[in-house]
């Protein structure tokens, strides 16, 4: 069995055993000329389960896109074949999804992985198989390292919390106090608040590790008021985690005492904001997209975003995240003039510069990891609904775990 | 019953082998059907042979897939000797378990082993640098086969693999449900208080049975383990032990086929509809497992040994 080609490999030495099996092994065969061909690409998100609708928001992003943009990229006409993995954890699943994509329904790119286990296990399969795996959210700035074919359209939560550590330090908070969960990315979030605020000349002074499902945050939050801090920061799983976090901060009076309230931006995602209501009032955080973007990318999404969910429905970030991991692939097409091979494609990939919803982003060269604009953004009541409305930009921020 | 017992083994294996000549793009699905089937066995040894229920025994399963991970993180990259590895730390664990679990009642052990489940994957999320917390483990790589066969893309040789063992746990507790020791068990299983009354030793038993058991579910976690390259938290999760008690059921626990069937029925069918529609498939599960209770009475073997039944009375 040729190793450079396992697919063709195994089809090849299996069409002698089963005259059948020839037929089915025809498409691989690439015509030599340019032609009419269908690209498929394989889809790999939680869509039942409890993060399902992280899945429906991706979901909705990559049909926005092909409404807007077509389903053809010159005579190549891309076709999503989706499967589910079920949510964080079950890595093996995702693997499993990723490897009869690429060799069931011929797969030739792989968009999707909400969850960084499940993008974790899939690194080798891709690598192995020679298919670029196109990561619309898992947020562990380590994923990337692990197989030369990934690339990262949706953001690190360094990106974040550096952002706002930075940020921070340079508007005048002296002293922070950190609540974060206690798993992966919440470590993260804390590291990279820590090194940028006390970088910029501020000091922690303290910090607590809460468990990852707790919904009781009273305890911590007396702790954080014991000792006087000028800011809090927080990380928290997102969902009904984060909208019982926002509420005890009122119910506390965080904001009310003076203290600055400072949050990674996935923690007040636009569609929990109804569930937080005035517990928004003056909360500070980190994101990567807002709806109230002033750019023609961002009305051309919104717009027929709507077309499709409803007149007031609201995107998450991460439906502009698989819009945008789409995008890459057509560009990555038009760049490659209908050459589909890995090589050509990741090639086309590295140093892609897009005009997203989001701003303009680019594909790093070098880690093959996001550059975009991070917003930084006050809760605040604007047209009778409560919202987070950015203030401040900073422009073109790498991953800041790979710098 | 004794027929479909003693027969069954060979047209299976005979079906899994033309299944890779017959599908050879579904191996890594038949793969993991395998890896089911070897948990399932593992399982129905307590629930079907020796009447003992748990809703924990995915602990077990876990630990395999952890030591084979973690064995092979630390430069052993023989996937034999992880098995080996992975059977006998999953036994001890199930051995030291044995204390707490074979006292009490079945609803007693219901709850000690979801007890046990949950704060064992606490303590495997807590230990992050073993386990890689919720990140699970992948940064491991598993060498070939007895220094031959490496797992490629296709899955031929996790094919053969997981099949092999798969075979040899299957004539295992064939062996085994057979012997005197399995006979003690279906004993204690059919009347526990009458048992020490003819001299047989009930705790001792099921103690044995526990620490077999608790070491096959951990060649299925090693097995999983090396074969997708990723061990991690949801492999010790009750969700997982929640669903071998639902396959053994649908397949007939007590009856070794029916369980394989059980397993590899249920297994395809999550496939089989996830890849229909991604989102609404748990409902079609859900229908499935409530007719099968109202369908097959007694699961899969169940339904198999009426046929055979009905058939022979006609004829």
């Amino acid at each position: 069995m040729s190793p450079s080609n396992p697919l063709t490999g195994t089809a090849g030495r299996r069409s002698v055993l089963l005259g059948a099996a020839a037929a089915a092994a025809a498409p691989l065969a690439r015509p030599a000329i340019a032609q009419e061909r269908k690209l498929v690409v394989g889809v790999v998100l939680p869509l039942s389960g409890t993060f399902a609708d992280q899945g429906r928001n991706n979901e909705d992003g990559i049909k926005v896109f092909q409404k807007i943009h077509g389903t053809k990229v010159g005579n190549i006409t891309v076709e999503t074949v989706t499967r589910d993995d079920q949510g964080p954890g079950s890595g093996d699943l995702s693997r499993r999804m990723t490897q009869e994509l690429i060799q069931r329904s011929r797969a030739e790119i792989i968009l999707g992985y909400s969850f960084t286990p499940n993008a974790l296990s899939a690194a080798s399969l891709l690598t192995e198989a020679k298919r670029p795996g196109i990561i619309i959210n898992a947020a562990t700035s380590i994923i990337t390292e692990r197989s030369p074919y990934f690339a990262r359209v949706s953001m690190t939560l360094p990106q974040l919390a550096a952002s706002l550590g930075t940020w921070a330090a340079k508007n005048g908070v002296k002293t922070v106090y950190t609540i974060v969960s206690d798993y992966g990315p919440g470590l993260d979030a804390e590291t990279w608040f820590t090194k940028a605020f006390e970088a910029g000349g501020g000091k922690v002074i303290g910090g607590a590790r809460t468990p990852v499902a707790g919904m009781e945050y009273s305890p911590f939050l007396q702790r954080a008021v014991e000792a006087r801090p000028d800011g809090l920061f927080s990380f928290s799983p997102g969902g009904d985690v984060s909208v019982a976090f926002m509420k005890q901060t009122k119910e506390r009076n965080i904001v009310g005492s003076g203290i600055k309230l400072m949050v990674t931006g996935d923690v007040v995602d636009d569609n929990l904001v109804p569930a937080m209501g005035d517990a928004l009032d003056g909360v500070v955080s980190a994101l990567h997209y807002q709806v109230e973007l002033d750019n023609a990318e961002n009305k051309r999404f919104l717009e027929a975003f709507r077309e499709m969910s409803g007149p007031n429905a609201m995107p998450s970030y991460r439906t502009v995240q698989a819009y945008d991991g789409m995008a890459l692939i057509y560009h990555a097409l038009q760049q490659t003039g209908g050459k589909t091979d890995a090589e050509s494609i990741m090639n086309a990939i590295k140093g892609a510069r897009l005009n997203s919803p989001r701003g303009p982003i680019m594909i790093d060269p070098a880690t093959r990891d996001i550059v975009q604009n991070i917003y930084i953004r006050r809760g605040q009541r604007k047209d009778g609904r409560w919202a987070n409305i950015a203030f401040e930009t900073i422009e073109g921020v790498k991953d800041p775990a790979k710098a | 019953m004794r027929l479909v017992r003693v027969g069954a083994g060979l047209p299976l294996l005979l079906l899994a082998v033309a299944g890779y000549f017959l599908f050879p793009e579904y191996l890594t699905l038949f793969t993991s059907l395998f890896i089911l089937s070897v948990f399932a066995l593992s399982y129905d040894l307590l629930q079907g042979h020796a009447g003992v229920v748990s809703l924990g025994h995915a602990v077990f399963f876990g630990t395999g897939a952890y030591t084979a991970a973690i064995l092979a993180r630390h430069g052993l990259e023989e996937p034999l000797l992880g098995l080996l590895a992975a059977l006998l730390v999953s036994a001890a664990l199930a051995l030291v378990l044995t204390r707490i679990v074979v006292v009490g009642n079945d609803l007693t052990r219901l709850l000690v082993t979801l007890g046990v489940g949950f704060l064992v994957f606490e303590a495997a999320n807590q230990a992050r640098d073993l386990t890689g917390g919720a990140d699970g483990l992948s940064d491991f790589t598993m060498g070939p086969v007895l220094g031959l066969f490496r797992f490629d893309f296709a899955g031929e040789t996790a094919f053969f693999y997981s099949l092999a063992v798969l075979a040899l746990v299957y004539f295992f507790l064939w062996r085994l449900a057979g012997s005197p020791f399995g006979l003690a068990l279906r004993g204690i299983r059919e009347n526990v208080r009458r048992m020490p009354a003819i001299g047989a030793p009930v705790r001792r038993h099921l103690a044995t049975a526990y620490t077999i058991s608790g070491g096959i579910a951990g060649l299925a976690g090693a097995l999983l383990a090396q074969t997708s390259n990723f061990a991690s938290l949801d492999m010790l999760g009750f969700e997982r032990s929640a669903e071998v008690m639902m396959m053994a059921t649908l397949g007939g626990t007590g009856s070794i086929p029916g369980v394989v069937l059980g397993a590899t029925g249920l297994g395809y069918l999550k496939d089989a509809l996830s890849a229909m529609s991604p989102k609404y498939w748990q409902l079609g599960i859900g229908i499935v497992l409530m007719l099968s209770v109202f369908v097959l009475r007694g699961g899969i073997a169940g339904a198999f040994t009426a046929l055979l039944r009905r058939l022979r009375g006609r004829a």
